[in-house]
This record gives structure tokens, C-alpha cells and sequence, in this order.
């Protein structure tokens, strides 16, 4: 397989989004490095990608929980990506992270706090250099929270804010930051749910339209993988206060 | 729980799997459990007695040795991704079933013939090893020479000796993604079966059959031979179309076919379509690509609603060569009497197989498919007398409804392989529906 050159960064790689993205940036010709939280499901991946395509994949250890080594990660990354994606999430259990503190903090920092601070520091590295594209996987349970996952929504919703934070100031440095918020997506994540197919997008899907958007330049920055849900949400967010919170969504 | 046929329905618990390293604890801790890949088999082979463990998840490749074409792949990997990485690296499956949509778990458990049986054997006859979790807990290399019995018993087992949990096997170059087709007309199944026995020598050959022909055109036929086509074959063709990839499976029936829709006028209507288009591209050599020779039926996507909500039977059944003309004969003359028409018919020449329930046996093999109604039981039953006086057998990956007595008449190393099932404590921990239908 032809290289050509450029290279990912994908955080959160056993994950089926992050494996079916990392494989569609593999089959482009890209070199792949994969970042996760065990070495041994990480290097699954990683053979997995590279017996499929050809490509040398590299791999990293690291946990989205341990922000205290990211900066000596984010130093030593090399050589420093073209593209990070970020799909580190945990959906968690709403109800338990009702009663103990420790589950919700879990699914804060999984979902808000880990992914914004090591974003933050790989875009300080891509606007030195002045070039680069940010992803961040963020969720519509970030548009509005809702009283079956405001945990995780309300994490999102802060991943949310600090990617188009982050989006504002960078927008004169050559660095691109995109928010994707796939929907509903067949995964381990959601395998014993029922979802409902005209909202429900493959990993694969998903990481097609990742690659798109953030390398053909089709799309907008806020990204939703499938259309629909743009005027779902919108419609969703603008119930009043008064009537939203008798509904139960 | 039910199969590609839709018919029987059981219940049985589904157990997921996303890591090999789980396999163990699960299979130690069951009993009555089967393992099921993409569900492609059409009876009751991948339903667990008690519980199903879904494979589906097991669905990484682990490394490709270009020096020797070797790839190792976890099992629940499908074929379809095993063509999808591989085709445009000019390499190709050394078998393939009729449909894609299978894993590489599944492909050993019926150890799959495809159209070039009659010239390289089945799946199996390619297999170098593969990593079996058997009743234990205890992950066994299996290979002809490593733990050898129970590489042969896995191999064509349905399940019943373990898990598998990887497969390495050999992939075979090619010059490209296209089939160079030749269609032969037969008028009848004694010319269908020459046909077959002449074109020994090609890569793939099988035969369509007309099923509601009768008389003297009784099994005529269409005969499709083909060869990976090599490049002076394709004098012209800019380089990117070499390997043409396309993405099958677009159509997607919706929803299940009324019953009355497919009768006898509606069947011979496409029949005799079908036929006459094949005749008329007869003599000349054309090129197809690989997806449409191998998987014409992947293009709908659950096809098998074509059968409405009740379901169909498949019946495949291999009888030797000896005797075949009559033989097949007989169970053509016995379908088309019935008026029972089948969209599918196919024809084609086997080798030997080499699993101890491996199906395929030196002869030639007829499917056919046919949609569940009262009567179609009591028909079948009678065709089974037909292949079990010829000393031929049914093919258990698409068996629903076969009788204990036609499968020991047809399986003659039945007693090795329960001994086998025995010694290894596999027949206390993995039984599938039909295992215990069969009573194997």
C-alpha cells in the first residue's frame, strides 16, 4: 500500500467508531497511530489494520483518565499528527451516577474533562506549527440534557463548548476544529438497546463521514452523521422550559 | 432464534463475545451452547440448544504473511471484509460459498465447498491451522498435524468439537478481479452432467437448472465455467478497473413476499427468461466481475423474504457419480411432478472432503429451495429415500428437517466423530439444535 505521507492520531481506539475510523484513514494510505487504554486490545486493533490494509500502525498506551502524562505525551508524539481524532466516551449509567459521586465524576471526566484537555494541548502543538485538524466525537445528548443521560449529556455539552471554543480562537491558524455528533450508532455501546434504524448509523458510516468532512473539506464544522438529526435537534431544543420538563424523553 | 431459512424457530439465549480472551470462562460455564458467525446457515445448525454464542464480535484479522499468501483471522471475520481487503491486493479466497455474508468460523464448521470444489475441495482443504477453545476451557492448536483429530473432526463438525477462536489459511494471487465466463446450453441433465465431467479442468464450473423442464429437456440446464481472468485477458482495461471494487448489496427487500406469489407460472416465467438469456451468450467467453459470478443472490440483501414469513427449505444432497443420472433423475422428475418450483436449482461436480462430517463426497451435488408448506415435508422425505438408496447424503449447514435415519445412512464416520465428542467432553457443553434433532 502506498503511503502518502500523513499521519493519524486516533484516541480511543478500541472503540467501534475509533476502529472503523482508523481503518478508513489506513485505506486512504495513511499511517495510523493508535492511542488506548490497554495494550493488548490496542495492538488487536492495531494487527487488525494492518493485516487489513498493508499500513505499519504504531501504538500508545494511555488513559483518558490520567491527564497528569498528557503533556509528555503530547511532547514526544512523533512524528506530531496531521489529524487527531478523539472518540473517547462512556455513556456510564445515569441512575447510578445519581447516587454515587464517584460514577458521575467518571463519566465527566471521560466524557468532558480527559478529551478537552488533551485536545487543548494538541492544538497548542498544531497552531505552532499552523496546521492540523482536531475531532472531537461529541453526542446530541449534549444539545439538551434530558433526565435519561444529562450526566453524560451535560459532559458533552461541555466537550460541546470547548470544541467551538477552542474552533473560535484557532480559526486564523490553519488549524480546523470539527465537532461530529453521530447519533444513535450500532456499537457495543448500544448492541442490547433497540434503536430505530432511520436514526441508527453503522461505525462505519460514521467514520466515513469523519474522513470527509475533515479531509475533503465537505460539511460544515458542527457535523451531524446523519442529516435528520440537525432539524430533530433543533426542534428538540427549542420545546420551552415548562413543557420540556414534564415530557420524558 | 432462526436461520437463513426462517424455518425452525427456537428459543435460545444469545451470548455475546467481543474477546477471545473471554471464550474460555463462557464455554466452560454452559451447557447445550453453539457458537454462530453472520447466521447464514439455513436450518437449525447455529442454534444453541440453551444458549448461542454470537461470534459476530470476533472480528479481527490478526496478521497477513505476503511471502506465503497466509492470512490469520479471528473467526467471527467475515468473508465479505476478507474480499473487500484483499481483492484489490490481487488476492483471492482459495473457496468461497454462495454467499459473502459468512464468516471464516462458520466457513470451517461446514467446511464450504464453492465452484472450484470438483478441482481444490473445500474450506477446510485449505485450513493450516486454527485455534479451537475446547470443552475445557483449553485452547487447542489444531492442524493435520497438531492434535490431527481433532483438526478433521472441526473441520466439516458444525460446531460440535469447540469454538474456534482463529484460522490461518492460504490466499490465492490473481491478476485481477474479473471472471472469464463461458456459458454451455444443456438440454437435458444427461448433458448437464457431461458438461460438467468435460469442464473438470476449469477453476469454477456449475450448472443452473430449470426445474420445471420435464420429459426429454428434464434438467436442462445452463453450465457457467469460469477463470480468474489474467491480464492479456484484459487487453485495454485501464489499471484502476482491474480490480473494480463495488458495493454490493444495495437492494434490500423490505418486506416479506405474499406465498401466492411464487407459484409454478410465475417460477417457469423466469425460468424460461433466464434461459433464454443465457443461451444467447452462449459460445463466447465474457468477463464478469468476481461479485455478480460468485454472490449473484448477495445482491438482494435478505433475499430470503423472497419466501414470505413461513420460510423455506433448502435441500442439497450429494449422491455419487456412478449412478447420478439416474438417480438425479428420479428426484428432478419427483420435484417437477410436484409442481413445486424452485427459483434455485443448482448442479455441480464434487470431490472428496476431508472433515469426518465433511459433506462434500465424490459425485455431484444438487440444491435446490423450496418454500415451507404442509406437503413439501412428506415430498422430501421421499426424495431422501432416492439419495440414501444411492449412498449419497444431505448437507447438514442447510438442513431443517432431515430424519435421523437419512443422516447415519448418509454420514459414515458418525461413530469416530461422537466417540470424539466424547473424549473431549464436547458432547456435555456443545449442542446445537440439530445435534440434538440428529442425535449426534
Amino acid at each position: 500500500m502506498k503511503g502518502i505521507g500523513k499521519t493519524l492520531l486516533l484516541i480511543g481506539a478500541t472503540s467501534d467508531i475509533g476502529r472503523a475510523t482508523a481503518l478508513i484513514y489506513a485505506e486512504a494510505g495513511w499511517d495510523v497511530l493508535l492511542a488506548g487504554r490497554n495494550r493488548s486490545a490496542v495492538q488487536r486493533e492495531a494487527d487488525d489494520i494492518s493485516a487489513r490494509t498493508g499500513a505499519s500502525v504504531l501504538i500508545h498506551e494511555l488513559d483518558i483518565l490520567a491527564t497528569s502524562r498528557f503533556e509528555d505525551f503530547v511532547g514526544v508524539v512523533s512524528p506530531l499528527p496531521d489529524t487527531a481524532v478523539c472518540v473517547v466516551g462512556e455513556l456510564g449509567e445515569q441512575s447510578r451516577a445519581e447516587r454515587e459521586l464517584e460514577h458521575a465524576a467518571m463519566i465527566m471526566r471521560t466524557n468532558f474533562e480527559g478529551p478537552a484537555l488533551l485536545l487543548g494541548l494538541l492544538a497548542e502543538r498544531f497552531a505552532a506549527r499552523g496546521s492540523g485538524t482536531i475531532v472531537g466525537i461529541s453526542s446530541v445528548a449534549g444539545d439538551r440534557g434530558r433526565a435519561s443521560n444529562y450526566v453524560y449529556g451535560a459532559a458533552k455539552a461541555g466537550l460541546t463548548a470547548f470544541l467551538s471554543g477552542l474552533r473560535n480562537r484557532l480559526s486564523s491558524s490553519g488549524v480546523r476544529v470539527l465537532t461530529v455528533k453521530p447519533g444513535f450508532v450500532r456499537t457495543r455501546m448500544t448492541n442490547a438497546m433497540k434503536l430505530p434504524p432511520l436514526l441508527t448509523a453503522e461505525p462505519r458510516e460514521v467514520a466515513k463521514r469523519i474522513f470527509a468532512v475533515a479531509e475533503g473539506g465537505r460539511g460544515g464544522d458542527v457535523v451531524y452523521v446523519r442529516p435528520i438529526w440537525r432539524p430533530l435537534m433543533t426542534v428538540v431544543r427549542s420545546i420551552p422550559e415548562p413543557i420540556f420538563k414534564r415530557l420524558r424523553l | 432464534m432462526e436461520g437463513w431459512g426462517r424455518y425452525p424457530r427456537h428459543e435460545s439465549q444469545a451470548i455475546d463475545c467481543w474477546l477471545p480472551e473471554a471464550l474460555a470462562g463462557t464455554v466452560t460455564s454452559r451447557t447445550g451452547l453453539i457458537g454462530r458467525g453472520n447466521g447464514r446457515s439455513y436450518g437449525d445448525a447455529a442454534i444453541g440448544e440453551y444458549s448461542t454464542l454470537m461470534c459476530r464480535g470476533l472480528s479481527r484479522m490478526r496478521r497477513f504473511d505476503p511471502s506465503s499468501a497466509t492470512l490469520t483471522v479471528e473467526a467471527g471475520v467475515m468473508l465479505s471484509d476478507i474480499l473487500r481487503s484483499f481483492v484489490p491486493r490481487g488476492y483471492f479466497p482459495p473457496v468461497v460459498p454462495g454467499t459473502k455474508f459468512v464468516t471464516v468460523g462458520g466457513m470451517i464448521a461446514s467446511d464450504v465447498h464453492g465452484k472450484n470444489h470438483h478441482r481444490d475441495g473445500g474450506f477446510g482443504d485449505h485450513v493450516i491451522e486454527f485455534k479451537l477453545v475446547v470443552a475445557s476451557g483449553e485452547v487447542l492448536t489444531c492442524s493435520r498435524t497438531h492434535n490431527p483429530e481433532l483438526f478433521f473432526a472441526t473441520v466439516g463438525g458444525m460446531g460440535m468439537t469447540g469454538i474456534v477462536e482463529e484460522a490461518t489459511f492460504r490466499l490465492r494471487p490473481i491478476e485481477s478481479g474479473w471472471i472469464a465466463q463461458k456459458t454451455i446450453v444443456a438440454e437435458n441433465l444427461g448433458e448437464a452432467l457431461k458438461a460438467l465431467q468435460q469442464t473438470e479442468d476449469a477453476t469454477y464450473s456449475v450448472a443452473w437448472i430449470d426445474t420445471l423442464s420435464q420429459g426429454a429437456s428434464l434438467g436442462r440446464s445452463l453450465i457457467f465455467v469460469g477463470e480468474h481472468a489474467t491480464l492479456d485477458q484484459l487487453a485495454g482495461m485501464p489499471r484502476a478497473d482491474r480490480f473494480a471494487a463495488k458495493d454490493a448489496g444495495v437492494v434490500s427487500l423490505p418486506f416479506d413476499l405474499p406465498q401466492w406469489l411464487l407459484n409454478k407460472t410465475s417460477v417457469a416465467a423466469f425460468n424460461e427468461l433466464y434461459f433464454r438469456a443465457g443461451a444467447r451468450k452462449a459460445a463466447k467467453t465474457s468477463l464478469v466481475h468476481w461479485d455478480k459470478y460468485f454472490f449473484p443472490l448477495d445482491g438482494i440483501l435478505e433475499w430470503n423474504r423472497l419466501y414470505g414469513r413461513r420460510g423455506f427449505l433448502q435441500h442439497q444432497c450429494v449422491v455419487p457419480a456412478e449412478d447420478a443420472l439416474p438417480v438425479l433423475s428420479g428426484i428432478l422428475d419427483r420435484f417437477a411432478r410436484s409442481g413445486k418450483g424452485s427459483f434455485l436449482a443448482v448442479l455441480k461436480k464434487l470431490g472428496g472432503g476431508n472433515g469426518l462430517l465433511s459433506f462434500p463426497s465424490p459425485g455431484y451435488t444438487l440444491a435446490l429451495d423450496l418454500p415451507v408448506t404442509q406437503e413439501v415435508f412428506g415430498l422430501l422425505d421421499e426424495i431422501d429415500e432416492l439419495v440414501v438408496r444411492a449412498g449419497g447424503r444431505l448437507y447438514l449447514a442447510k438442513d431443517a428437517r432431515q430424519s435421523r435415519q437419512t443422516f447415519e445412512a448418509g454420514y459414515t464416520r458418525l461413530a469416530a466423530f461422537k466417540e470424539l465428542r466424547k473424549v473431549t467432553g464436547a458432547d456435555r457443553h456443545f449442542n446445537s439444535r440439530l445435534a440434538k434433532r440428529l442425535g449426534i
